[in-house]
This record gives structure tokens, sequence and C-alpha cells, in this order.
């Protein structure tokens, strides 16, 4: 007799499994999407620069992961970089470095945008009523600037959690993966699985991103709707 | 680095079908993608009861999901509960899927940019509900989007990349298989950047010239 | 600015195109209009003035359908048009109105603006549409406008370009809501001056504007309202000169310094 698809996801420690493979997944995203802000928020405080040359080679920069496909951009880092500089990275490590360096691009285009839209005349104003430079970051500019970008930088984050989903492809055993090994394992007796299990990844991706574009939204029209 | 151009210009072949399979892909990706867009829109402008659910919970579904999955979920998943579809059509399924929701907010939003002072002065003039959607209000809510279009055309035509996962003989998984038997893999990275840059950077510059095209045609500027 | 007072005897009649009976307006909790009762014969001028926020433009914007009212009565020739089976496009195009903003389409050229309603919504021949647009066109002196677009134009320009489009529509009255409140000083002349010209025509009109000469010039009636209830109906010079209420001379002590 064939179990009802669904608990393929129950039994043994499948789920246990799919959580681990989790794990990898929110590793690499997390990671990414730290060391990203804080590359991208460098960057884009070097890309308000009034140097055509600086400011053109960020925009390059930036325009090389738009065009791009991420998808060929661990290919390169993977097989390429690593074949280049005869050493050996794992499929973990590449795409973190693949993620931060399209989250810092990005991340910086998003800084850049917030920091040349703030109004002119409210840091005149601001300077008229003697407040210092330090003042004038702490009190009108931060707050204003973080607020532009908040909505925007959720989003990014989102979809950089999504684009993980990639990684599976170049090897990595995030939870991708272990569901299809739990597809294969599970092949005779419970035929449906694959149905089962891909789809609990895709509630699972939900799960995580949907509260994230919410909130993203949320903060959009609280702030600058 | 030396590149084996030899070997580069042997394998043109095959790297040309595979971006014209990418670009077909691409296309009727697009192409559904904005028919559902566009009825979506409509549906959620009119507050259309029940539809307007429907659709944005479809909305919120493809847009918080990556694609691989979707893709996953349709041709391993779906195939198991009888409904066979093949790798193209599962491609642009999910595309269209994806992409339809994009392109949805895309037209919305445009719609919505559509003023409500512009609607009754369609209606002080004496035009029908009808007659102001048509005359009024698409013509206007179609150059707001013409940019977020545009950004949606690029953004499918590079998700394309992924779907090699689920066996379409494209850019990826050409270069994946030139890499495995031949390991030539900077002649292989090297004409897989190429083909990207030869298909999206045009599409660029273009949809920019359009839309500055458009802006201008709006406010003049 | 001095004004030519227009002939009064010659124009009106007795016919009573407009009849408006005990409305009431609510948005919300808050009541916007009450107890409005005003009737406006054929060739009648009816100047609305009063203090922002007293309700003069939503009592205008009730009067073609783009406001509801929750109390009262709308007559137009003698039949009730607040009830829900009225056919509001089929009644605009007889009660034509001009908004603060213009609202020109920016999409179409001016010519195009001004021909879309005749041919689209009242099915005429296109030559004869253009005949009318082109002599209406002239009239306001922008006939060599005809193909730009609302863009390249002026403010002042656009008010007289939405004017025309309203009167294509061959309306039997003209509401003006404010026209000239968004105009450079210098483009408001051209704009009254239409409204003037109009008003030699015989062109039945209800105009809410701040333009206090022109109301007293152009008015056959000044209405007042104030807090959405009508204050004072009265002849212009009789308004302007010696009011009969006292918020009504608050009002007008405003625009003396």
């Amino acid at each position: 007799m064939q179990s009802l698809g669904i608990s393929v996801l129950f039994k043994g420690m499948n789920m246990q499994r799919l959580f681990q493979g989790l794990m990898v997944t929110v590793r690499i995203a997390f990671i990414s999407i730290i060391f990203g802000s804080l590359l991208g928020i460098v960057l884009g405080v070097i890309w308000t620069s009034k140097s055509k040359w600086i400011r053109s080679a960020c925009r390059l920069y930036l325009e090389l992961f738009r065009i791009i496909p991420i998808l060929v951009w661990l290919f390169i880092m993977y097989f390429g970089v690593t074949t280049a500089l005869n050493i050996d990275l794992s499929g973990e490590t590449v795409s973190v470095i693949v993620f931060t360096l399209w989250g810092a691009a990005e991340m910086g285009d998003i800084v850049r945008g917030a920091l040349e839209s703030l109004p002119k005349h409210q840091i005149e104003s601001g300077k008229a009523l003697g407040f210092s430079f330090w003042d004038l970051y702490r009190y009108i500019l931060i707050p204003q600037a973080v607020r532009r970008m908040l909505p925007v930088s959720i989003n990014l984050a989102t979809r950089m959690i999504k684009t993980t989903s990639l990684v599976v492809l170049i090897g990595v055993i995030d939870v991708t993966k272990v569901g299809q090994q739990i597809i294969e394992l599970s092949r005779l007796e419970v035929p449906t699985a694959s149905f089962w299990v891909y789809g609990f990844v895709f509630i699972l991706y939900f799960i995580i991103c949907y509260p994230l574009s919410r909130l993203s939204r949320v903060l959009e029209n609280k702030w600058n709707g | 680095m030396n590149l084996n151009w030899q070997f580069i210009i042997d394998s043109l072949p095959l790297y040309l079908k595979a971006a014209w399979t990418t670009l077909k892909l691409g296309f009727w990706g697009i192409l559904i993608s904005s028919i559902i867009g566009f009825v979506c829109s409509i549906v959620l402008y009119f507050k259309v009861k029940v539809l307007k659910t429907v659709i944005q919970v479809y909305i919120e579904l493809s847009r918080n999901t990556p694609l691989l999955i979707q893709l996953f979920f349709l041709y391993f998943g779906l195939t198991k509960l009888g409904v066979a579809l093949s790798e193209t059509a599962c491609a642009i399924i999910g595309l269209s899927f994806l992409g339809g929701s994009y392109m949805a907010e895309a037209f919305r939003s445009g719609l919505e940019a559509v003023s409500k002072t512009q609607i009754e002065s369609g209606l002080s003039i004496g035009l029908s509900k009808t007659q102001l959607v048509r005359y009024v209000v698409l013509p206007q809510a179609f150059s707001v989007s013409v940019p977020s279009i545009g950004a949606n055309c690029i953004f499918l035509l590079k998700e394309t990349s992924i779907v090699g996962a689920i066996a379409v003989v494209d850019l990826m998984n050409v270069t994946k298989d030139l890499i495995g038997i031949y390991y030539q893999t900077f002649e292989a990275l090297f004409m897989l950047v190429v083909s990207y840059l030869i298909m999206i950077l045009p599409l660029s510059l273009l949809l920019t010239w359009l839309e500055r095209k458009v802006r201008y045609a709006e406010f003049g500027n | 600015m001095e004004w030519l007072g227009v002939s009064i005897v010659d124009r009106k009649t007795d016919e009573v195109l407009l009849e408006i009976k005990g409305l009431y307006k609510k948005y919300d909790e808050t009541t916007v209009l009450e107890d409005i009762n005003l009737s406006i014969k054929k060739g009648e001028i009816v100047v609305v003035l009063g203090p922002s926020g007293c309700g003069k433009s939503t009592l205008l914007r009730c009067l073609n359908g783009l406001e509801k009212i929750q109390k009262g009565d709308i007559r137009f020739h003698n039949k009730s048009i607040v009830n829900n089976d009225v056919n509001w496009q089929e009644i605009r195009q007889r009660i034509g109105m001009v908004f603060q903003n213009y609202e020109l389409f920016p999409h179409m050229t001016v010519i195009e603006n001004i021909i879309l309603g005749p041919i689209k919504v009242q099915k005429r021949k296109k030559s004869e549409v253009m005949e009318q647009a082109r002599q209406l066109l002239d009239r306001v002196g922008l006939l060599d406008r005809q193909n730009s677009y609302p863009r390249q134009l002026s403010g002042g320009q656009k008010q007289r370009i939405a004017i025309v489009r309203a009167l294509c529509m061959n309306p039997e009255i003209m509401l003006f809501d404010e026209v000239t409140a968004s105009l450079d000083p210098e483009m408001v002349r051209e704009v009254l001056d239409v409204i003037l010209g109009l008003a030699k025509q015989g062109m039945t009109m209800v105009i809410v504007t701040h333009e206090m000469s022109f109301a007293r010039a152009v008015a056959d009636k000044i209405v007042f309202i104030d807090k959405g209830r009508i204050c004072e109906i009265s002849e212009p010079q009789e308004f302007f000169e010696k009011p009969k209420t006292g918020r009504a001379q608050q009002f007008l002590n405003i625009f003396q310094y």
C-alpha cells in the first residue's frame, strides 16, 4: 500500500533534514545581506562623489549585476574563478561571495539614491538654524535617508532570499537539495512525493518572504506614501 | 588568459540555438505575462468582488516564492498528479505565472496614476465609463507604466536562465555541458556572458530610450 | 479692475431650468450643505460667493452628479435628477462644467480634446464638430494652437480651451468652479473675458469665484453661502454696497483694506 503523499514530509528524519537545509539557505542569505548592506552603504557614500570616473565605475559595477543574471554569476564564480585561481571553493562560499557583491551593488544604488534625494533646502535651513555638521546628519539627514531606504532595502533582502534558491544548482545542500534527496529515496513508496516536497519548500519560502513584503509595504505607506 | 578561439567558433551553433530558445521562451513569457497582468490590473482597478481577492492571493504567492521552486513544482510535482507537461511548456507557464504578477503591478500603478480629476473631467463631458477608460485612463496609464513594463521585460529575460534546471536546452545547460565534457571553462563562460550581453544590453538601451520618449510626450521635458 | 456692466433686462426669461429644493449633503459625519433652496432661470447668471470651505464647490459638483446628496431634490427642466436611475451621461451633456485645474487630457492635442465629447458621446459628424470647434477656438483667440499639446500652453490658454471644450457639447447651463483660482494674475483677465462674452450671448451660468469686481459686473444674482447654508441672495449692487446680513458684510470686509 502506498502511503498518503504528505506523510513523506513527516517520515523519519525528513522534516529535521529539511530544516537543516533551510538553515543553510538562511545562513547564506543572512551573511550576504549583512555584508552586502555594509559594503553597500560604503559604496553608496562613495557613489555620491563629484568625480565622474568614480560615479561611472560604480554605475558599471551595478549594471554588471543588472544585465548578467545571478545564476550566470554563480557559474562564473563556481567554475571560472575557481579554475583561474586554482582554488577549491564550496558552493556555499561561492554563493555568499556572489550574493554579497550583488547585494552591495544594489544597496549602493539605494543609499546613493536616498542621499541624493534629500531636499537641499532642509540642509540649508538646518545650517541657518545653527546645526553643526554632526547634528545635521543625526537629526535631519540620517532619519530621512533611512526612511527612504528601508522599504526598498527590505525589498532587496526579499529578492536575495528568493534568489538563494539557485544555489542548489551549483551543488549546495540547501532545503531544495534535501527535498530532492527525500524525493529520490521515497520514489517507490510515495510516488507523489515531489508534489508534497516541492509544495512544502514553496510554502516555506512564502512564509519567509511574505511578512517581509508586507513590512516593506507598510513602511513605504507610512513614511513615503 | 588565452582563449581557445577555435573551440569558441566550433561551439557557436550550439550557443546560437540555445540563445534562440532563450529568446523564444522570453518572448512567450513576456507576452503571456502582459496579458495576464493587464487583465489582473483591470480587475483590481474596478475592484471586482471575489476575483479581486483571488488575484491578490495569486500576486502574493507568485511574488514571494522563487521561480526555481515554481518550476520544480510544475515540472516534477504536477506530473506526478497526472498532468504531463513538456519542459518548454513548464518554462513558459512558470515565467508567465511569475511575470503576470509583476506586470499586474506595473499596469495597476499606471491606472492609479490617472488622477481623479481627470476622470471627473471626462465624466463632465458626458463620457461613459467604458469611453472614459478607453480614451482617458488607458492612454495615460500606459505611459506611466512603460518604465515598469520595460524593467519587467528585462527581468523575465534574465529569469529564463533558470529554466535550464528543468532540462530546457538553454544557455546555462549548454555551458555546463561544455565545461563538464570538454573542460573549456573560460571559453564556455565567455560565450555565456557574451550571449546574455547581446540579448539584454540592446533591450535595456531600447527601453531607456522609449522611457525618455514617453516621458517627453507626457511632460514635455 | 473695471468691468462693463452686462445688461440684465434682455437676456433673462422666466423659464426655470434648474431648481434646487432642500438639499442636504454630508461627508461621513460632517454636514457640508444644509437646506439649500435655489432656482436658476434660463439666461440667468448666478454667482456663488462665500468663505473657503463653505461648500460652494460642493454645491456645484452636486449639480452635475459628481457628488451625491442625502436629502432634497434637484430638478432639471422640472424633472428630478437625484434618483438612482438617472442617466448622468445624458444630463452632463446639457450641464457643462469647467474645473479649477482645467484638466485637459494631456495625451491629446487641443483640437482632439475638444472634439472627443461631441464625436464619441453625441455621435455628431466630424466635419460639423471640427467646424464648431474651430469657430469657438477662434472666438477665444486660440485657433493657431489647435494642434498643440496642453503641456505647451499657459494656464490661461488651457483654461480658455477647457471652456471651449465644454461649450462644444452645446450645453444649456455652464458651471464654473473657481476657474481663475489657479492662474497667475495676468491670465485671469483673458479667461474672465471669455465668460463675459458667454454672458452677453445669454448662456445660463452658475459661477463660483473669488473675483469680486467680476462677480459684481456679471451676476444677475449673488448667492452667499456660509458654513453650508445660504446666508443671503441679493442683486449684485445691493450685495456689494449694503448686504442684508452681518456675515456677508464680514466676508466683504476681507477684500477691503
